[in-house]
């Protein structure tokens, strides 16, 4: 029977046919969405910290109501994300949990610093950039509300991408202190975001169920590529220069080759050792925690509602 | 030419106070209780940044000498801000900034409701602009207050220190500063005695539902208006405006 049903949504799968929350899939399908989709909620929500550190020093009232509409916008993300998950049968509360635990992960790229305003731009244009390149292809995913919560996603992010790139023109530009400011940030915001597409190939052992089940379309290493072939092209009209000495035209591959990535600093950054994580993952909790008492006032104040209702009904 | 400058002074308090609330909402982007009001919050900061930009922009064209928006928002100090001491007090817990923004709504949207009719045509458009968007915030606001107050023990405890904490900044909003009494002679500004009583109207009855009861004290702060600010602002300004001065002239 079981063999059946497997069957039936791998048929469902190979023929595009998006799976729906209360269709029948594998309890590992399940659980993988449910790590996957929440890892990216929690993303979106730890991702407001780095960029929400600047919406009160923005240089200007034009550059500070689109940082701050577009910090707004990843809360808004989260919030689509989380609602994707919960279709899978976990609620926030329990995601939270995983993330205050550290039980559940978030993209490590938030674990930097921000430390000048032309990192506003390097985050717009490289991470949100190396994001676009992992979520365009999960509009396609086999999951129906997660396909549908990232084609909202992938609209917001492509504004989010150019507002970054035209900070990063602007400072490139500018004086020689905004020049400086922009390229210092292209040295410390490149190489992770090129870690963001995560561990190589043959060290990704999720690929190839994942592939299967048409959760992921593309390899982390072909993503990785096609980023660092258009930010290659890119930066020529910025003007600066990507901090990789070995970056170079292959004619035979058709692609740019590049220096080698760092990874015992990826996996570091995963453990838990990144310049910021500590930060990040207290302020989340610090939210949490302080936002208790609201929490529990407003449900409380539900309920003495529904009484008081309930009692005049009577 | 007095006329002028007047009507300068009266658009910049307009300016300050929306521009001091928004940055003060927007530091609890990233850091609210409940996601969807992160989410609220965020929009109201989105809102006054907005009315604040509307307003800057006309006062820079009314003063010339290539004032913009932002040499008017970044390039003044402390003593040339005209906004109301309220809006610059921290934000304090959920509660704090929840009645702050009640207090403010309220005033605002009976504010803009006469603006709307002002004799400047410009003030009255931002005004009627705005008065959606405050609609909005003074619903928002005041369901909080009542959810807040009439929710659990601690909540109504934190709600008490929070009136505790602003009652005496609330005056302010309703005494007239010089350039007010001008605008209002002049036919541009409202006379702030006759929104007074809507305010209080108002405030009660949330008040009523909301379980809380208004304090009794009479004395009330001020000086805010006329340049007069609280230790805070500075620190508001020297963390918003630094980019502004530590490369004077750049562009962004």
């Amino acid at each position: 029977m079981e063999r059946n049903f497997e069957e039936v949504f791998q048929d469902k799968i190979d023929k595009e046919i998006k799976i729906e929350p209360k269709d029948w899939m594998p309890e590992k399908y399940r659980q993988t969405l449910i790590r996957q989709i929440s890892q990216h909620a929690h993303s979106e929500i730890v991702g407001m910290l780095p960029e929400g550190n600047w919406i009160t020093r923005a240089p200007n009232l034009r550059r500070k109501a689109i940082l701050l509409a577009k910090v707004q916008d990843e809360a808004g993300h989260g919030l689509y994300l989380y609602s994707a998950a919960e279709t899978l049968g976990i609620s926030r509360d329990e995601m939270y949990n995983q993330l205050h635990s550290g039980k559940a992960k978030y993209s490590s790229i938030f674990n930097y610093p921000t430390l000048t305003w032309a990192d506003m731009g390097a985050i717009g244009w490289l991470v949100d950039g190396a994001a676009i390149m992992n979520q365009v292809p999960l509009c396609r995913s086999s999951f129906g509300p997660y396909a549908r919560a990232m084609v909202r996603v992938c609209k917001e992010e492509s504004f989010h991408q150019r507002q970054g790139f035209e900070i990063l023109l602007t400072l490139s530009n500018g004086t020689e202190a905004q020049h400086r400011m922009a390229q210092d940030a292209l040295n410390r915001w490149w190489w992770p975001s090129v870690m963001m597409f995560g561990p190589k190939d043959d060290e990704s052992p999720n690929t190839i169920q994942s592939m299967r089940w048409k959760i992921k379309r593309f390899t982390n290493d072909e993503l990785r590529q096609k980023f660092i072939d258009i930010c290659t092209e890119q930066v020529k009209i910025l003007g600066l220069t990507i901090p990789d000495k070995d970056l170079k035209w292959n004619e035979v591959t058709g692609h740019y080759d590049f220096g080698t990535i760092d990874w015992d600093e990826f996996w570091q950054v995963v453990q838990g050792n990144g310049p910021c994580n500590k930060e990040r993952l207290e302020t989340r909790k610090k939210a949490w925690e302080e936002g208790a008492w609201v929490r529990e006032a407003a449900t409380a104040y539900a309920e003495k509602r529904k009484n008081r209702a309930a009692t005049k009904a009577a | 030419m007095m006329t002028k400058q007047n009507l300068i002074d009266y658009t910049l308090h307009l300016a300050d106070n929306a521009l001091i609330i928004g940055h003060r909402n927007s530091e609890w982007c990233g850091h609210g209780p409940i996601l969807e009001q992160d989410i609220a919050i965020s929009n109201i900061a989105l809102d006054y940044i907005g009315q604040a930009r509307n307003f800057y922009q006309y006062a820079a064209q009314l003063q010339g000498n290539a004032a913009t928006e932002d040499s008017l928002a970044y390039l003044r100090d402390v003593v040339d801000f005209k906004n109301c001491l309220l809006v610059e007090l921290p934000n304090g817990d959920w509660g704090q900034t929840i009645l702050r923004q009640f207090f403010f709504s309220t005033y605002q949207y009976f504010f803009f409701q006469q603006l709307q009719n002002s004799l400047d045509e410009q003030l009255a458009a931002i005004a009627e602009k705005a008065l959606k968007e405050v609609t909005y915030h003074v619903r928002w606001s005041s369901e909080w207050a009542i959810r807040l107050g009439d929710g659990t023990e601690e909540s109504k405890q934190r709600m008490l220190l929070a009136v505790d904490e602003l009652w005496s900044y609330t005056g302010e909003m309703f005494q007239e500063a010089g350039y007010e009494r001008l605008a209002v002679s002049e036919g541009y500004g409202i006379d702030l005695t006759s929104i007074k009583n809507s305010w209080d109207a108002k405030i009660k009855s949330v008040f009523e539902e909301a379980t809380l009861s208004l304090p009794t004290v009479a004395w009330m702060q001020s000086g805010g208006k006329e340049g007069q600010h609280s230790e805070h602002l500075g620190f508001v300004l020297g963390e918003m405006q630094f980019l502004q001065r530590a490369n004077p002239g750049a562009e962004w």
